[in-house]
């Protein structure tokens, strides 16, 4: 089939973007749309032109590394997909398709549809994790978890980072990713001593990051490529709640100058 | 040059211990002097860098994606092995060893194998501890799961997203270290070569791939956790980011490479269909625990595979191999798979693909629990080709999906350089001629969270901190060089997209150096190769410019390296005339097509001494010890 596509070109952070059109022909259906543009690039190549760049690494769906707002939705029109499993047999012969980066102040472009996502990194820096030394640990059957409960942390963990609940978001907030990650180990017992500390420090980073607020859209749940249930934003909400009721003590930082 | 193995003297089950006991340390006030790069995030880098950084060390880890969350382990599907026994099935370390020798076709150090297999409960324990949320039973206990070359259960599984999430585990403790500011991350970093100095490891070159400035680090000792180099393939399961530069470049500042030849294809991936594919998708090995794979008995059979009777399918694994069937190891699966569509009874488009049928499955365990297991695979199956596994067999072919050669490294996983160290798939030094399902991730951790914590203390402890900044002029030089080589991939303007470069280099390899490889077809690709080479610098066609974000840049900088490394894997095929494990030679067989390996003169480990541009490369032979297990004939079949 032969495409038009508008691409977002943005020679880097400091300078202005602009969309350029291109013509694309012969493109099949079992192409995937990431390999659509590879055939672009291979043609801007091989005719000394700048290719246009975009990240992807594993394209399984998987890294969570692709991204694309393509035609206005986050990875496209298919449902629990990312764009690398996007295949063309979901578009016409004809076709005019919009390819733009992901937009949010938090997200800058460092190139055409690259963008920055480190915020997501600071985010779990700020405490993503069980507090631990490599080494000997508890045999893990003497800590039995019910299934339930192992399948539902699950579901939070399958998060990718790719950060199309971000872009999906009219506000351009971050609450999705964040209550994954929050969730992920506030339902499992080896994540509880921490549990309230973990959403406060959390929620508050992704509040430094310049994140929007939440607003209910449910934008993000409809576009997460894995489908990630907002019901997870109620339970972070339930424990920030918590957390914020607690006494405000800095614990953390006292314990290390000891 | 030194080449000695460093393996600890005495019996096989104490030889772990006792070095535990004997290797120096470096004393907890000491270890934030000493500077520690750790290359790579993916589940050896980010445990290795995370495990580094809890003792104490200070620790910079590189990764060129944008998030250490990137790196492939994240797409490993199936599992990981630890010998638990928690299924009270006859499991144990010795077995878990025999069985990863075996699988191996016994070209791996032995030593190596069983501290791998003592180190993996550890493994389980410790990705537990981190919140890593393994499949459970209904009373909540883990859930084990069986894999392909082995008669146990004894593989530990979170869906058909392990890797995700074993990996999310190690990245959170990393996470941890690094806002206790004991790791400092760098994303977007290309690391492009080391600094060699008095027969030391002191740094590394690396290019930011936003900016394209090209900078040092000094350090006391570097760790390439980097994984393997299938892409030289440019059809592999691997991400479209994998590639050799960082060994390849570590091979031209001294560092051994052992084995390069010794590649496992995959037997169940998505078979390519047309020249546009970027990459081939892995179906997990688990779907082999309940697929029954077959062939239509008569070539070229239009019926669809519904509609073809049990008498008329040739289920040939199960014939051929009546003992482990399905779950013969992948690379006596993947050989069988090209024999039938050699012999004109593949299906699909391009005639080489087989089916993987869960009709039985269905009808035995019912719909439900079928898809309890496999669900996500059969999405993703569905989402690629458009066809729904529930109702009609998958169609599967092998593709290239893991390196068991790479850096030769000692007991302490330190390669020929002194201070530059291999971990997980980088390294040679476990899964000799073949890998096993689920141990990949096994011993990327058994690496990074056991291994190397306590053994790069026995090298540290040698040697004063900070003898070197990166300030010194051998950095400086290293740095001109990478800024050549880069200034010279600009400079080719040629016509020619390094994307359609490597694909026609990854043909030539898998046609010759695949999997199956014969002495013409090497020879002539040793020669084709160079041409091959010739044709990039003369037609390359890198556009923009080097101070930005360059993908076309990074692309041909990874490809040149896969041309001078092309060459040096047929070598060592050629040179290896036997056939062993994933390394089958056509004229090394035995009467029922089996590999027939040649313990005279091929039990030992092929290690290549880089001796200048002009020269060829030199060999090494490691020759292995057989103690605890005996030399033994694989046999899959009774």
């Amino acid at each position: 089939m032969k495409l038009h596509l508008r691409i977002w070109r943005q020679k880097n952070g400091q300078s202005k973007g602009q969309f350029d059109a291109y013509d694309l022909d012969g493109v099949r259906d079992d192409m995937s749309f990431l390999e659509m543009l590879d055939v672009l690039n291979e043609q801007l190549i091989d005719g000394g032109n700048e290719p246009v760049a975009f990240d992807s690494d594993c394209r399984e769906g998987v890294c969570g590394m692709c991204s694309l707002v393509i035609n206005g939705k986050a990875h496209g029109p298919l449902a629990g997909t990312t764009t690398c499993q996007l295949y063309m047999r979901h578009f016409q012969d004809g076709d005019c398709i919009t390819i733009e980066p992901w937009r949010s102040s938090a997200f800058p472009v460092l190139r055409d549809l690259i963008v920055d996502r480190s915020a997501f990194d600071r985010i779990m820096q700020a405490g993503g994790y069980v507090t631990l030394h490599s080494g000997p640990k508890p045999e893990p059957n003497s800590i039995p978890i019910e299934p339930a409960i192992s399948e539902q942390a699950l579901d939070a963990a399958t998060c990718i980072g790719c950060g199309a609940c971000v872009a999906a978001c009219p506000n351009g907030s971050a609450m999705l990713y964040t209550a994954a990650k929050v969730s992920h180990l506030g339902l499992l017992p080896q994540g509880q001593p921490e549990r309230y500390s973990r959403v406060q420090s959390m929620v508050d980073q992704m509040d430094e990051e310049g994140f929007g607020a939440c607003r209910n859209y449910a934008e993000c749940e409809a576009q997460c490529p894995k489908e990630i249930s907002i019901n997870f934003i109620s339970q972070m909400n339930r424990d920030y709640l918590k957390a914020m009721l607690r006494e405000p003590v800095d614990r953390r930082s006292k314990m290390r100058a000891q | 040059m030194e080449f000695d193995a460093k393996i600890p003297a005495g019996p096989i089950e104490d030889k772990w211990t006792s070095h535990l006991e004997k290797v120096r340390l470096v004393g907890p006030r000491n270890r934030p002097q000493y500077k520690i790069i750790v290359v790579g995030s993916g589940l050896s880098g980010s445990s290795a860098a995370s495990s580094l950084a809890a003792m104490g060390y200070d620790v910079h880890c590189y990764c060129f994606q944008d998030s250490p969350r990137r790196a492939h382990s994240i797409a490993a599907q199936g599992g990981i092995n630890a010998a638990k026994n928690y299924r009270n099935d006859g499991d144990s370390v010795f077995r878990l060893f025999m069985d990863t020798q075996k699988g191996g076709d016994f070209r791996a150090r032995e030593a190596n194998v069983y501290r791998l297999a003592e180190c993996s409960t550890g493994i389980i324990d410790q990705a537990v501890a981190q919140g890593v949320p393994f499949a459970r039973e209904y009373g909540g206990m883990l859930a084990n799961r069986s894999f392909g070359g082995v008669l146990v259960q004894r593989t530990f599984y979170c869906r058909g997203e392990t890797g995700q999430q074993l990996l999310l585990g190690a990245n959170s403790s990393l996470a941890e270290q690094i806002s206790n500011g004991a790791v400092k991350m760098h994303t977007r970093a290309e690391v492009m070569d080391f600094v060699v100095a008095d027969g030391r490891t002191r740094g590394i070159v690396y290019r930011d791939l936003v900016t394209g400035e090209v900078r040092s680090e000094a350090a006391d000792a570097v760790v390439l956790a980097t994984g393997g180099y299938c892409n030289v393939y440019f059809l592999s399961t691997n991400a479209k980011g994998c590639n050799v530069t960082a060994i390849w470049r570590a091979y031209r500042r001294g560092a051994a490479m052992a084995n390069p030849n010794f590649v496992q294809i995959h037997p169940t991936c998505i078979p390519a269909a047309g020249d546009h594919q970027a990459k081939l998708t892995l179906m997990s090995e688990s779907l082999r625990n309940d697929g029954r794979i077959w062939v239509p008995k008569n070539g070229g059979d239009q019926r669809r595979p519904s509609e073809i009777p049990e008498a008329d399918r040739y289920y040939y694994l199960e014939e051929r191999y009546p003992r482990f069937g399905n779950l013969v190891p992948r690379d006596v699966a993947a050989r069988n798979a090209k024999d039938v569509c050699d012999g004109g009874m593949g299906v699909g488009a391009t005639g080489y693909g087989v089916y993987l049928d869960f009709r039985d499955a269905i009808r035995d365990q019912g719909q439900k629990s079928v898809n309890a297991k496999y669900a996500n695979l059969f999405e993703m199956y569905e989402r690629i080709t458009d066809e729904d596994p529930k109702k009609t067999p998958m169609r599967i072919y092998p593709a290239p999906h893991y390196t068991m050669g790479g850096l030769w490294v000692d007991y302490n996983l330190m390669t020929t350089v002194p201070g530059l160290f291999a971990v997980g798939e980088a390294n040679f030094s476990d899964h000799g001629a073949n890998r096993l399902g689920a141990s990949s991730l096994m011993q990327c951790l058994a690496d990074g969270y056991f291994v190397l914590p306590a053994t790069i203390g026995d090298y540290l402890s040698r040697h004063p901190h900070g003898e070197m900044s990166s300030a010194d002029q051998r950095f400086k030089d290293v740095e001109q060089d990478v800024q050549g080589r880069l200034a010279k991939l600009m400079s080719v303007r040629g016509k020619r997209s390094a994307s359609s470069l490597h694909r026609e280099l990854g043909k030539l390899m898998m046609d010759q150096c695949g999997i199956s490889r014969n002495q013409k077809g090497l020879g002539d690709a040793i020669k084709k190769i160079p041409q091959m080479k010739e044709e990039f610098w003369k037609n390359l066609s890198v556009p923009g410019s080097d101070n930005q974000v360059n993908q076309a840049l990074e692309h041909a900088g990874r490809l040149s390296d896969f041309y001078e490394f092309a060459e040096l894997m047929c070598r060592d095929a050629l040179h290896r005339d036997e056939s062993c494990g994933c390394h089958f030679r056509e004229e090394h067989q035995t009467p029922e097509g089996e590999a027939l390996r040649d313990d005279e003169k091929f039990a030992n480990v092929s290690a290549w001494q880089y001796r200048g541009e002009d020269s060829d490369a030199e060999l090494y032979q490691e020759p292995l010890e057989f103690e605890a297990a005996p030399l033994a004939q694989r046999n899959y079949k009774t």
